[in-house]
């Protein structure tokens, strides 16, 4: 079978029948009834059903009596919604830079972290833990997220000087090569700290495994200004992103720069993504099947898939929270868990189905 | 034009070996997280009761009701006639401090990378690791007894090979399963009176923190965290334990067991139990303090905040089953009595 021509075969029927608008209004929804599942459902705080009547009045000029203490709405507006709306943010990043990885590279396989983010993030986040925990205790700002977001930045800028330098931005194999080198060094260097100093490895991998749980209002507004930023990029290229699935060559021959499309776009889906990761952890999965998802019901033009992964990515990472939060409640199940645990049939089903449509 | 299949499959198998290192690391932390520390290096007076008995290494605990700890290697290659180890090597920061406190402390030539209690043990600390072991590191050493927690089987049976005699103080469950260790090491090293003594007023000790408990009709609650992300302890553990013997009530044994004993709590879960104390068990290596809590969003309001009963403990003493296990629980008492003195009469 070939893996490496992306979704060209479920492309036209559903995208055509579904016309060009008609996805919108629908992947709207979806998100606004995932936020509203979320904010609605968790281990503590009132009846689910008096969240929204609080939600509504706490609005401007809208005062209702929803019957919710002040101690509940501290636990809604405080904890909950801060990660409802992280979880929102980070899915439709990964998703977004996971379908612009794809596409980029031409390979429904890779992920945000193809070229080292998440392997960078995580040995920044560990040498904070591992070297430097007790001499930052008093900075006002937590390092680890910091050197989290440089050190994804940094080792996916080595694996693009990395893979330029043998074959040139043109060709995506050696990037893609480069970044498994890249990614077995670091997650060596981590493992290399992290066995030297096993004192942190329980707070190093809860750190990288997944931190929606502690998400908090600061978290939301350090990781915003990137994500929009990096969304607007992404969202500008998605015609050349087009252009680019039927060949480097091919592009080229219809003008579209190539090689500056490849670094611009990995640039900025590299810099969101870093962004996430540095206040999420790592959570697999989200970046590979949502953009499968949206091309199976919507087909897979860039110019309508990466804004539906938007959308989907943020309304797929809110309700796979919900189970991490309700499962094993009062105890916290790992989103990661909870979006393999979805991810992996889902692929399966994936895999199959295009087999049916060839 | 297209990506080799090759190097996806590598990708992908690379990841999913990052991904099965994460989850066994993780595994062993959840196993084995604790180390040793011990200073608490004081001695009344002969107390013995049972501890004659104990000077022969087979028969290696005294009442003490332990299944967790035995003798290995001490008993079966070393009876009572042998002569005392006098090149000890401790790989359990917990097996450290006993050590120290029963006064084995000279008999001790190195100790694992953990060991950083008391400062003679930290200043014998080595390269050496319990948690990955270099046999042929240790063995160079020569020593004639070596300590473990027993969490590295494999290590037991090389030494077993290398005819080393080792012994196993595995992680504690109750107090109890502390002083047992402290006088099978007595017995071990040929400090049974000091051991005994130890133990004592250890007992002596902890009785009297207890009884300086003021009584109260609703037991307080307690929040102990291991880390930010809200792991936290049941009191299936030593440390639940230990708060235990306070008339705690832990918030975390609402989770069931099937989460294990170290469970990660959710946060709108700990805001609404609003627990009267709050311990803080990762101050030294994940830098929590009681202002950094009182700081998270919607947690300001939480009884321990206002009342001061956000406690900032010692992360090693915690992790730990020693004979520090006395101080943690007099500073946890006076937690206690501050957060009591805080609330209304009646």
């Amino acid at each position: 079978m070939d893996l490496t021509a992306p979704s060209l075969t479920v492309d036209g029927a559903a995208a055509r029948s579904a016309g060009r608008i008609g996805w919108y209004p629908a992947a709207v929804g979806v998100v606004i009834v995932a936020v509203l599942l979320g904010v609605m459902i968790g281990p503590a705080g009132p009846a689910s059903w008096r969240v929204p009547l609080a939600v509504l009045d706490h609005l401007p000029l809208i005062s209702i009596d929803s019957g919710v203490t002040a101690a509940e709405w501290n636990i809604i507006w405080e904890v909950r919604m801060p990660r409802v709306v992280l979880a929102g943010i980070v899915g439709s990043m990964l998703s977004l830079a996971g379908a612009s990885y794809q596409g980029v590279f031409r390979n429904p396989l890779v992920d945000p972290y193809l070229l080292g983010a998440a392997a960078g993030a995580g040995l920044g986040a560990t040498i904070v833990f591992t070297v430097a925990r007790s001499s930052t205790a008093d900075w006002p700002v937590d390092p680890a997220p910091a050197m989290a977001f440089v050190f994804a930045l940094g080792t996916v800028a080595l694996t693009y000087v990395v893979g330029a330098a043998f074959g040139g931005t043109k060709s995506g194999v050696t990037l893609v090569l480069a970044g498994v080198a890249m990614v077995s060094l670091t997650t060596a260097i981590q493992t290399f700290l992290l066995q030297r100093h096993s004192e942190v490895v329980r707070e190093v991998y809860s750190w990288i495994l997944g931190r929606l749980s502690s998400a908090s209002w600061a978290d939301v507004r350090m990781v915003s200004p990137y994500v929009i930023g990096s969304s607007i990029v992404l969202l500008l290229h998605r015609r050349h992103l087009d252009l680019l699935r039927i060949g480097d060559d091919e592009a080229a021959a219809l003008g579209a720069p190539v090689a500056r499309v490849r670094l611009v776009v990995v640039t900025a889906a590299t810099l969101g993504t870093a962004a996430v990761v540095a206040v999420s952890g790592l959570i697999g999965f989200v970046g590979i099947v949502v953009p499968h998802m949206v091309r199976l019901i919507a087909g897979s033009s860039y110019r309508q898939l990466l804004p539906l992964t938007i959308a989907f990515g943020a309304a797929f990472l809110i309700l796979a929270d919900i189970p991490g939060r309700v499962l094993t409640d009062p105890a916290e199940t790992p989103i990661g868990v909870v979006t393999a645990l979805l991810g992996a049939p889902f692929f399966i089903v994936l895999l199959r189905t295009r087999q049916v449509a060839r | 034009m297209v990506p080799p299949i090759e190097a996806e499959e590598l990708f992908m198998r690379i990841k999913a070996l990052v991904g099965i290192v994460a989850g066994l690391s993780l595994l062993a932390t959840a196993c084995g997280d604790d180390d040793t520390t011990g200073d608490a290096a004081d001695t009344g007076d002969a107390a013995d009761e049972t501890v004659g008995s104990a000077t022969t290494a087979t028969s290696p605990d005294i009442g003490a009701t332990t299944p967790a700890t035995e003798l290995v290697g001490a008993a079966t290659t070393e009876p009572a006639t042998g002569p005392v180890p006098a090149r000890i090597i401790s790989l359990s920061p917990t097996a450290t401090e006993m050590l120290f406190a029963i006064g084995a402390g000279d008999q001790v030539i190195a100790v694992d990378n953990f060991s950083n209690f008391p400062p003679e043990a930290a200043a014998k600390m080595t390269e050496l690791s319990g948690y990955e072991p270099n046999v042929e590191a240790i063995a160079g050493y020569e020593p004639d007894l070596v300590a473990t927690d027993g969490t590295n089987p494999a290590l037991l049976e090389q030494l077993d090979s290398l005819g080393i005699p080792h012994w196993e103080g595995a992680v504690a469950i109750t107090l109890d399963d502390t002083y047992a260790q402290i006088e099978q090491l007595g017995a071990a090293t040929g400090h049974v009176a000091e051991a005994a003594e130890l133990v004592a007023n250890m007992q002596a000790d902890i009785a009297e923190v207890i009884a300086g408990i003021p009584a109260i009709d609703e037991p307080l609650t307690y929040y102990h965290e291991l880390d930010s992300s809200y792991f936290s302890a049941t009191s299936d553990t030593f440390i639940g334990f230990v708060y235990s013997q306070l008339g705690l009530r832990n918030i975390a044994d609402q989770v069931e067991t099937s989460a294990g004993p170290y469970p990660q709590l959710n946060a709108e879960f700990i805001i609404s139990a609003d627990p009267d104390l709050i311990f803080l068990a990762c101050t030294k290596y994940c830098g929590e303090t009681a202002e950094s809590v009182a700081g998270r969003d919607g947690w300001g309001e939480l009884s321990a905040v206002t009342t001061g009963g956000v406690v900032e403990m010692d992360d090693d003493i915690a992790s730990r089953w020693g004979p520090r296990v006395v101080d943690y629980l007099q500073q946890a008492s006076e937690a206690v009595n501050l957060v009591v003195a805080t609330q209304p009469a009646g």
